[in-house]
């Protein structure tokens, strides 16, 4: 369970982390008994950074973003986040039924913003991920590329310190992509909140984050991690990401070797 | 060199707003209204030219003395006149009233019975495994079956015609939404709770209205069964007091042996269910489906 860091400890504790996983361990009840998924995961957040996640197929990335967004229990571990965290995922899980603006109201409605505030602070959101005069759109009349960015726009409409994101790029075309990935960038960077982003691409991993996590699969383990030092803007095509990235790659592809040895 | 670099820089900015910019307008697909003469030729036309060759094909069967008893088959124009006779007396409308408010006020309660009934069905596991088949084994029970308890229970009053109403749409109601809640993607639950929407809030804001489609395919259902209800409970238990609905009409057509008359109120029964499905729950349905996209036109 998440437990507010601030509650926990005095307030001062809750400026250090905007989240904290602490020997975290999951397992699921499987044909062959239990089965562990993530093994003794230790990652803290600070607030304001961006890191990314990244593994192969059945590390348990998603399991880790579910445990950390409180959709799930760890079975040994704490974590603790600053507040409600925000969550995005591969699809946009917008709701068909109220229009781009009516979704990030309702996620402002839900915060407890009142109502007279809610339309401003809507079109403020709508502005800041590009999509200023979207408000009355349905959401099928918007594209894929809009439809993550209204998905965005509602996740930042919960002010949470925290960001969860699981893939929420990875059914979008690669154009699109590179251009929401810059756009990430801009917004974090404009609203200082700390993002915790999965993925199993490894040049998006580096894109975007200041730290890359690996994880190895069956069981979830951290296996390295690298710091990434390239200064923004960055572009999918830079050398330094490139290098960064085959070497990453490499680590990546001698954990997924490993499980067919056997 | 170094002016090559600044450019970029400078452009980055703005370049990543138009470039934007541009995707999303590549990617917005355009819908236009279809016009008039499209939905005429399309959607108006083949009706009516079906309803003109049955009345052809009827005209035929009585003009050419194939059926040649009108205590069999009455023509139409004998049909028609009645229907004409009727509205000159000011009948036809009552006959019509009388049956329609009894029908909408009927289904009007079996609404809020129904609804609560179907979600506390769709989300209490208990009360899902005690009552959910009973309710969809109800759907199969003809209504009309309902029709000799109701008189012995209630009498021969309008009470009874609404037992009969409620007994063959609350099930056809609450399905429809337990079926429609069954359908909400579990994702929309799991954005829904990482907004802080849990509880009854999750009801209200999530479940009610991702299930809204299941629900108005009930409610259409729930009307046809309202309506067919009511007309076996007024041909069954017909009795003056009651005042005269469709189905006494059409069971004092019988008992005059009036041919025309019977067919009167089979065509009026037809009609006016036809019209309430019509003018009210296909475009509540249509409504609802075109506002999530989920009406796609080809």
């Amino acid at each position: 369970m998440a437990t507010t860091l601030a509650k926990a400890a005095d307030g001062t504790e809750s400026a250090t982390h905007a989240a904290r996983i602490d020997h975290v361990s999951k397992s699921f009840a499987g044909p062959a008994g239990q089965q562990l998924v993530l093994d003794d995961i230790t990652l803290d957040v600070a607030p304001g950074e961006f890191v990314t996640l990244l593994g192969a197929s059945g590390c348990g990335k998603s399991t880790l973003l579910n445990l950390v967004a409180g959709l799930d229990r760890p079975s040994a571990g704490e974590i603790a986040t600053d507040g409600r965290p925000a969550l995005m995922f591969q699809e946009h899980a917008l709701f068909p039924w109220l229009t781009a603006g009516k979704n990030i109201e309702l996620a402002l409605k839900l915060r407890g913003v009142p109502k007279a505030e809610r339309r401003e602070r809507a079109e403020e959101l709508l502005e800041l991920v590009r999509l200023k005069g979207a408000y009355g759109k349905r959401v099928h009349e918007l594209s894929g590329g809009m439809r993550q960015r209204v998905a965005l726009a509602r996740a930042l409409a919960q002010e949470s310190k925290l960001l969860l994101m699981d893939e929420p790029f990875a059914a979008l075309d690669a154009i699109t992509r590179d251009v929401l990935h810059d756009e990430l960038t801009r917004i974090w960077r404009e609203t200082q909140v700390s993002v915790l982003f999965v993925t199993h691409n490894v040049r998006e991993a580096v894109r975007l984050a200041q730290r890359v996590v690996l994880l190895s699969s069956r069981p979830g383990r951290i296996a390295r991690e690298w710091t990434v030092g390239i200064p923004h803007p960055r572009r999918i095509e830079d050398t330094a990401v490139a290098e960064l990235s085959v070497e990453i790659t490499e680590e990546l592809r001698g954990e997924i070797r490993r499980h067919g040895q056997h | 060199m170094a002016s090559t670099d600044s450019t970029t820089v400078a452009k980055d900015g703005n370049d990543l707003a138009g470039l934007e910019a541009g995707l999303d307008a590549l990617e917005t697909r355009q819908t236009s209204r279809t016009p008039f003469r499209q939905t005429f030729t399309e959607k108006i036309l083949p009706p009516v030219l079906a309803v003109a060759l049955v009345l052809a094909v009827w005209q035929a069967l009585v003009s050419f003395k194939v059926v040649d008893d009108p205590t069999k088959l009455p023509a139409p124009s004998a049909v028609w006149d009645v229907v004409q006779t009727a509205w000159l007396q000011g009948e036809l409308l009552d006959y019509i009233w009388t049956s329609v408010s009894r029908g909408l006020l009927g289904f009007l309660f079996a609404l809020l019975i129904g609804t609560p009934l179907g979600l506390i069905v769709a989300r209490v596991k208990f009360v899902r495994a005690a009552i959910g088949p009973i309710l969809s084994g109800l759907q199969s029970l003809p209504s009309v079956a309902w029709v000799p308890p109701a008189v012995i229970w209630l009498g021969l009053n309008n009470s009874m015609m609404y037992a009969v109403i409620l007994l063959g749409a609350v099930p056809s109601i609450a399905n429809g939404l337990v079926s429609g809640v069954d359908q909400v993607p579990p994702l929309f639950l799991r954005a829904g709770r990482t907004l802080g929407a849990t509880g009854l809030k999750g009801t209200w804001h999530i479940v009610l209205p991702a299930a809204l489609p299941g629900y108005v395919a009930g409610l259409k259902q729930g009307w046809a069964f309202s309506w067919r209800s009511l007309m076996a409970a007024e041909i069954i238990a017909s009795f003056p007091d009651l005042g005269v609905g469709l189905g006494q009409l059409l069971e004092n057509g019988r008992n005059a042996s009036d041919m025309a008359m019977v067919f009167e109120a089979i065509l009026l029964i037809l009609v006016v269910g036809i019209a309430i499905d019509l003018l009210i729950f296909s475009p509540l349905e249509r409504w609802v489906l075109r506002s999530r996209g989920l009406l796609v036109k080809n």
